[in-house]
């Protein structure tokens, strides 16, 4: 199996993002996701400047992907689509149906907005040029394992492995709104919030993270503990999903446990650590999204 | 102007009956499991109360159309496979999907059956509406309740095919089709299951601090003694933001356009639809009766027509918390 790195789903400085994927160069992923998935107007990174860092990284021996937008509203939003589906170097992470249009013919990845929920869907878009798709985040092991059995040849899979996991995409701005700030003149308040602001029930509960137009889960999506069940269904990519720290830590643990050298339980409590929240893996086992059976790091020390 | 079809809910067939009887020119409806996105306990309709109920629109000249909008597993996958070929059986007027499996095997299997793609397809743009027509002859989509106006227009200005615009009713703050904020609380989606925050996940709870709503045992909502305690659905509860305690997705409100029509009908949507499948008859029969009467004053004067108090009255009476939004259509609310 190999290790990918998700696009950043946040509104990071651009020297942030420059310095991020320097590290992300040395470190152990395969496959690198990259561009602006959520909101049009985070240009801080421009297309030119992702299509710079894909040639930086793709010289380093990475595999580079160009993510796409999940949610295309506007007609510029179309224009830059046209222009990354277009490059003609670097295949293309549809994550929008508009995307998978534009593709027609050339290889693109499926992201997890779009839903493959049966085998059907996938053969349809495997005869449109799909390489690889992403299993929607919602689906469990035993959904996997069927689409599995009907997967069309040449077709990879991939598997959110490890992060906060997108929920909804909105026109409104989350973000904006919590600063009473319309979306037209939202100030990139998202720039604050490098991992998504926190957003808690009345009795104090964690429960999501705004990000721009993008609801999340507030605790963080962590497979570590079903590697080996994914290598058993035919996974042939893990993803983890980019946080503002440590990520290059938690690259190198999912390496570490996929190689035979580290067991999950200790890589288990050392992702916890670096987690804004606390872990959930509810999806993956066909429960609610946000409940926990993998054990904590903390009850294994009871 | 060219002609606008009003499409209005039926969770039934007496709910059927009354879109009829009060002006609507089309019905869409469902069967009664998970295939669609309304898979309520007691609603939607056997093969045969369909039937009844398509008899009963086709002898007034009006149209049904089937809701087959959600995604289905390969484990149930033969059950969406059966309703397909129910639909094509009953001869509906059109199947509403959003599934790309679903799409394929009816385009495939039934080629003469019209295809319409349900806002739960999540397509708001016209390149996504491109493909749904080259792959499988799509002949309408409803557009997700995301875009501006002027957006809508320009979607229908380069649309390959016709666009259904929601008018009225619950709504969604979320892309449809693309919000599992439900079944991260509940292991229930409406793309999994059909319902968002399905009541069989829905506590009730007296507490000191008020009536607590919660849903998958997340605290959605707390009530001050008194006050109406709405349904928890997890978009419209109060959270806390950065110390502040509000609505921080969304205020629990319905969607109505109806001073928006004269704009809706210029942009040249094929259709309006309201939302409801789940709510009474007595809810249809108002909501239908209202914007029959206000589609045919926008027709006749659309340079007069202004949207009549007693219209807007009735509406809000129907309204979640009794209020009223233009949603994104309306700029300044994203």
């Amino acid at each position: 199996m190999k290790l990918s790195l998700g696009p950043i789903l946040y509104y990071w400085p651009k020297q942030q993002v420059l310095d991020f994927y320097a590290g992300v160069a040395e470190s152990p992923v395969d496959i690198v996701y990259l561009g602006e998935t959520i909101c049009s107007k985070r240009t801080l990174m421009r297309t030119e400047d992702w299509l710079q860092l894909a040639d930086k990284l793709a010289d380093t021996g990475k595999e580079v992907v160009l993510s796409t937008l999940a949610l295309l509203e506007a007609d510029s939003e179309l224009k830059r689509l046209r222009r990354i589906c277009s490059n003609g170097i670097y295949p293309v992470e549809a994550n929008d149906m508009g995307a998978v249009q534009l593709m027609q013919g050339k290889p693109f990845v499926s992201g997890h907005s779009v839903n493959v929920y049966n085998d059907r869907t996938l053969a349809l878009l495997a005869r449109q040029g799909l390489k690889r798709w992403v299993l929607p985040v919602e689906l469990s092991h035993k959904t996997l394992a069927d689409i599995q059995a009907g997967r069309p040849d040449g077709v990879e899979t991939e598997v959110f492995a490890y992060g906060r996991l997108p929920l909804a995409y909105s026109a409104r701005c989350f973000t904006a709104r919590a600063h009473n700030l319309p979306k037209d003149d939202c100030q990139y308040r998202c720039l604050d919030y490098p991992d998504g602001l926190q957003l808690k029930a009345q009795d104090d509960t964690r429960f999501l993270a705004l990000n721009g137009i993008q609801t999340q889960s507030a605790h963080t999506f962590n497979l570590l503990s079903e590697l080996e069940q994914m290598r058993r269904l035919g996974v042939d990519v893990v993803r983890i999903s980019p946080q503002s720290h440590k990520t290059e830590k938690v690259i190198e643990i999912f390496s570490k446990v996929m190689a035979g050298e580290l067991d999950s339980s200790t890589g288990n409590a050392l992702l916890e650590k670096m987690m804004p929240t606390g872990p959930c893996d509810g999806y993956w086992h066909g429960d609610a999204g946000m409940a926990q059976r993998a054990r904590t790091a903390a009850e294994q020390m009871v | 102007m060219t002609s606008i079809e009003l499409v209005c809910p039926a969770g039934n067939l007496p709910s059927l009956k009354a879109a009829i009887d009060n002006g609507a020119d089309a019905v869409y409806l469902g069967f009664r499991d998970d295939t669609n996105a309304r898979h309520f306990a007691g609603l939607n309709f056997s093969p045969a109360k369909m039937r009844q109920g398509i008899e009963y629109a086709r002898q007034r000249g009006r149209r049904v159309f089937l809701a087959l909008n959600t995604y289905p597993q390969p484990e149930g996958w033969q059950r969406w496979q059966s309703a397909v070929d129910n639909a094509a059986e009953l001869g509906v007027d059109a199947l509403i999907a959003a599934d790309i499996g679903v799409l394929d095997y009816a385009s495939d299997k039934h080629p003469d059956l019209n295809l319409h793609l349900s806002v739960q397809g999540s397509a708001t743009n016209y390149e996504a509406l491109q493909f749904y027509r080259d792959n499988f002859g799509v002949k309408r989509a409803v557009l997700p309740r995301v875009l501006s106006i002027s957006q809508v227009k320009h979607v229908i200005e380069n649309s390959p095919l016709q666009v259904e615009v929601f008018g009225f009713g619950s709504l969604c703050v979320m892309v449809e089709g693309r919000c599992i904020l439900s079944s991260y609380a509940t292991g229930r989606s409406p793309n999994t299951y059909g319902a968002c925050s399905p009541a069989s996940h829905v506590e009730w709870r007296e507490t000191d601090q008020g009536l607590e709503t919660r849903l998958g045992g997340v605290l959605i909502e707390r009530h001050a003694e008194g006050e109406n305690a709405g349904y928890p659905t997890l978009c419209k509860g109060s959270f806390c933001v950065g110390g502040n305690t509000y609505h921080a997705l969304e205020e629990p409100t319905s969607l109505n356009t109806l001073e928006l029509l004269p704009l809706l009908l210029q942009t040249g949507v094929s259709a309006i639809k309201i939302e409801g499948r789940q709510r009474s008859p007595v809810y249809v029969a108002q909501v239908t009766r209202v914007w029959r009467q206000a589609i045919d004053a926008c027709k006749r004067d659309p340079d007069a027509y202004t949207p009549r108090a007693e219209w807007m009255q009735e509406l809000a009476k129907v309204s979640e918390g009794s209020q009223t939004t233009l949603g994104a259509y309306h700029r300044p609310w994203q």
